[in-house]
């Protein structure tokens, strides 16, 4: 399969898992009903597209974003979620509800992304530090680093009596999205495709620093921006819908593993399953036990580790 | 020419190179060889511009090292990376297609994908040139980064220890690559070798160093002398001429 067929598959995989979000949810509604009902048409606006639009967004740009903490770290088994970023944008949000309380959301987000990015820099620090012969040191590493950031953030939380909101910024699910409450995302979208202008240049990044020097690249400052672009879509995603995890790193595996690394290529194909499967997670956790829903990261969780294993041991690869 | 002007480095506080001049000429290849510490990765490392200039000057042609454009240099200098490193999941041409990088900045034209099919037909990687580099045996990625340097274009490349993980097929087929780089192409390469064999059998110019000072330099038939062992390398080993070529015996 090339990436073209393979792109135009999953686009309209996409389209159709669209068109099934908008319709699947607690008030019955069917398509015709959007013409005959004006109540239909409200829900449709204010609650099921969304909610549609930010699942979309969140796999999406998570997927991007895993791709070029990948790149990045040169290490194919990190993302933000796992590796500390996700946590660090908790404490930030965290931070920012305790100091300052009043302070507008925009504020509050660029407080989040702050300190998703200190963190993430903390990460990479202590990463370059390890010996590149032991390549899952750095997974573990960063599994250790966002665990006790997290613990700490927990910590703070229990102390300002505010446990309630860490539940709701570390468990991922999209059943609170209204209108008027994730339109915050859409800069998480803007940014991940805006990381498709430095594709060439996060691939050269992803051949290490001897080349990328080679090639009259600025190492540091494509490693900096990169790292931008992952804290402030991960930070938009911890406070709008909370962290998701395995989307970041199961998403940017299969499509390496299948089609390459050569992003300019790839990217739109990583955003475009990171969509589709997150969004195919959801509406399973909306049916299977309906009316009630399971977060979209367990679903993703289950349904990821499965296509990774699966595709770990199965045969070809970077079939082209 | 390279021209290295009293360049001097230190990690930390302890110095690894001292006060160094040496003039690399354009051309053929040089190989810098030396004991283990003795700064020639150190050295090479300062003219690709991979670790920052402490003291002294470095100067590339007209190209000033850390004075000029990045970008500048790329055009006229390519380091070859070290393959050890973890395959990218690129095919040879994508990797080879890298190499016009500082010419198009992501937006390759006409010209550059000729270079690339030149750079691919000249390296004979036409039957590989769609399969991903991680299918590949280390010789053949090897002579895929050969070729991402040749579409790079540039006068100089550079290479640290190339040698390191090749056996003796690789790594005669390595060095023949580099040669005829220098003598069909024009291009000056500049090699920091481990095996005074090798450095011999394909240098046209050795440079020696010595606890971070240039010893020696000049034709390695006149550089590689048993003399020259005891006082660079410190060990007594005897030189002996094999048509003309010296051959240090191990």
């Amino acid at each position: 399969m090339t990436r073209q067929t393979a792109g135009v598959l999953w686009l309209t995989g996409l389209l159709a898992l669209a068109a099934v979000s908008l319709f699947v949810g607690v008030i019955d509604m069917a398509p015709g009903d959007l013409f005959a009902d004006p109540e239909a048409l409200r829900l449709l606006a204010l609650s099921r597209f969304p909610r549609t639009a930010a699942v979309l967004i969140t796999g999406a740009s998570l997927a991007v974003a895993g791709t070029i903490m990948q790149m990045l770290v040169r290490n194919r088994f990190v993302e933000p979620m796992t590796a500390g970023t996700g946590q660090g944008a908790a404490l930030g949000i965290l931070i920012a509800v305790i100091v300052t309380p009043a302070a507008p959301l925009m504020a509050k987000m660029a407080l989040a992304s702050a300190t998703a990015l200190a963190s993430t820099l903390g990460f990479l620090a202590m990463v370059r530090r390890l010996p590149p012969t032991q390549p899952l040191l750095v997974p573990l590493v960063g599994l250790v680093y966002g665990g006790i950031i997290g613990a700490g953030v927990t910590f703070v939380a229990y102390q300002y009596d505010l446990l309630q909101y860490i539940d709701i910024w570390m468990t991922g699910e999209f059943s609170g999205v209204l209108k008027g409450r994730y339109e915050l995302l859409w800069i998480a979208a803007l940014v991940a495709v805006l990381t498709y202008f430095a594709a060439d240049q996060f691939a050269i990044a992803g051949l290490g620093r001897t080349a990328s020097v080679s090639l009259g690249l600025n190492y540091g400052q494509v490693v900096l921006i990169g790292l931008v672009a992952i804290s402030i879509v991960t930070a938009l995603t911890v406070v709008t819908v909370g962290m998701i995890p395995f989307v970041g790193l199961v998403v940017p595996n299969i499509v390496s593993r299948r089609f390459g690394d050569n992003l300019r290529a790839t990217l739109p194909l990583t955003a475009l399953m990171g969509g589709a499967l997150t969004l195919a997670s959801d509406i399973l956790g909306r049916l299977l036990r309906y009316p009630f829903e399971i977060p979209v990261g367990t679903v993703f969780g289950v349904l990821g580790a499965l296509v990774f294993l699966w595709l770990l041991y199965s045969g070809p690869r970077h079939a082209k | 020419m390279i021209r290295i002007e009293n360049v001097s480095f230190a990690h930390g506080a302890a110095p690894v190179l001292h006060d160094i001049s040496l003039d690399i000429p354009r051309g053929g290849i040089t190989a810098l060889v030396g004991a283990n510490g003795a700064g020639k990765s150190t050295l090479l490392s300062l003219i690709a511009r991979l670790a920052p200039l402490q003291g002294g000057r470095i100067v590339v042609d007209d190209l000033e090292v850390g004075a000029c454009r990045s970008d500048e240099l790329a055009r006229k200098l390519a380091i070859l990376p070290q393959t050890a490193d973890a395959a990218p999941r690129l095919t040879v041409r994508e990797l080879v297609g890298f190499g016009r990088y500082p010419y198009h900045k992501g937006r390759p034209g006409r010209d550059d994908h000729a270079k690339v099919e030149a750079a691919i037909a000249a390296f004979e990687l036409g039957a590989l040139a769609d399969r991903p580099l991680d299918t590949l045996s280390g010789g053949q990625r090897q002579r895929a980064q050969v070729a991402m340097t040749y579409a790079q274009d540039t006068d100089y490349v550079l290479l640290d220890e190339p040698l390191n993980n090749l056996d003796i097929a690789g790594s005669r087929a390595l060095m023949q690559l580099l040669q005829h780089l220098a003598r069909e192409h024009g291009r000056t390469i500049v090699v920091v070798l481990h095996d005074l064999n090798y450095a011999s059998a394909y240098a046209d110019h050795l440079v020696t160093m010595r606890a971070g000072r240039i010893a020696e330099a000049g034709h390695p038939t006149e550089v590689v002398t048993a003399d020259m062992l005891r006082d660079t390398f410190g060990t007594e080993a005897g030189v002996h001429h094999v048509n003309g070529a010296p051959v240090v015996l191990v």
